[in-house]
């Protein structure tokens, strides 16, 4: 792999993490629990479509092919995305999704961080607009995790089941590749290894806070890094890319 | 689960350094802080503020419409309280 296909794939990782978290925040657009949590659910899914764009842009052009955003997220198979699987498991109660979200934001807020710093100015750039908008979200996704595992005895069990549920998907973020390697070594990208750390303390601390038990170490589910997803997927992709798949080109 | 709303907040948003609050509308949060985000998430999406508070509703004491009268028209003849009767000098820019 050289070292342009090595940025091309970590930004698509990157691209396709934030879209896929969105297409699943999409699909809970009218069926939040209340309008004020339904306006945060929209305002997040937005963000992310707006990072997602300016990173498959990016792509765009480091690829040169002459392919735009829409055709990666629209043109491209399940098995060409590259997301973490704990970010396409379905959205479940409105527990599960606060959880997935947590997990995933504690992490995504630490390798934003490390990229602010990374030597590809355009990634750089990109991270530390999207950082700030992911620190907002894990401030009002941990008060939620808080007041559902410190809330009543039904709230606090089932967020203990989703969060014993979606543990197995963490492990895959912190395992490192070949493209994981090449960013850290050419590009001063993040260190896993060191943000596995960085995220363990603060989900400690959020998960005491929310007086839940912490998983037990455990097997630990990969391969949505390298474009092997779960049975849930091809459904996401699906509804997502229907419209451009039956009318491609279509807009209005 | 309980079938009970949650309370209601008042928002006041701070538009620009150097201007005051103003009343922007309301919101519903199960406790201050879920206020405050709900404020951002709710008021501010077009960059509205730099500064929010938020209070409960049931926290404001108000005045009683039946007591307008009262409260608020013996102040209508006083027309001397309004700084109209002062000529301001040319060049004056902040008055």
């Amino acid at each position: 792999m050289s070292r342009d296909e090595a940025v091309i794939a970590y930004v698509l990782r990157l691209a396709d993490n934030a879209l896929i978290l969105a297409q699943r925040m999409i699909e809970l657009v009218t069926a939040k629990p209340e309008l004020e949590e339904e306006l945060a659910n929209a305002n997040f899914a937005l963000d992310f479509i707006g990072q997602a764009r300016m990173l498959y842009s990016y792509a765009a052009e480091l690829e040169g092919a002459g392919r735009s955003e829409d055709d990666f997220a629209f043109m491209r198979d399940g098995n060409e995305f590259r997301n973490l699987l704990l970010i396409e498991q379905p959205n479940g109660h409105f527990g599960d999704s606060i959880v997935r979200q947590y997990l995933f934001e504690a992490f995504y807020v630490h390798q934003l961080d490390a990229l602010t710093r990374c030597k590809d100015q355009r990634i750089a750039e990109i991270a530390a607009r999207a950082i700030k908008e992911v620190r907002y979200h894990l401030r009002h996704i941990s008060h939620w995790l808080i007041r559902l595992g410190d809330g009543t005895d039904e709230s606090h069990q089932r967020v203990q089941a989703s969060l014993d549920e979606l543990w197995r998907f963490t492990g895959e973020m912190f395992v490192s590749d070949e493209v994981d390697v090449a960013i850290r070594d050419n590009l001063a990208g993040p260190d896993l290894e060191a943000i596995a750390a960085l995220w363990k303390r603060d989900v400690e601390d959020v998960i005491a806070e929310a007086t839940l038990q912490l998983p037990e170490d455990q097997w630990m589910a990969r391969g949505g890094k390298q474009g092997q997803h779960s049975e849930h997927f091809g459904f996401l992709i699906a509804e997502m890319q229907f419209l451009q798949r039956s009318y491609a080109g279509a807009s209005w | 689960m309980t079938d009970k709303e949650w309370p209601l907040y008042e928002v006041f948003i701070r538009s620009r350094a150097g201007l005051s609050h103003r009343h922007a509308g309301s919101v519903h949060a199960p406790d201050d802080q879920m206020a405050l985000d709900h404020a951002r998430d709710t008021y501010t999406r077009r960059t509205e503020g730099v500064s929010i508070w938020v209070v409960r509703s049931d926290r404001i004491v108000a005045s009683d419409p039946a007591e307008n009268a009262a409260f608020f028209e013996p102040a209508k003849d006083k027309i001397y309280r309004h700084p109209t009767f002062y000529e301001i000098p040319d060049g004056v820019e902040n008055l």
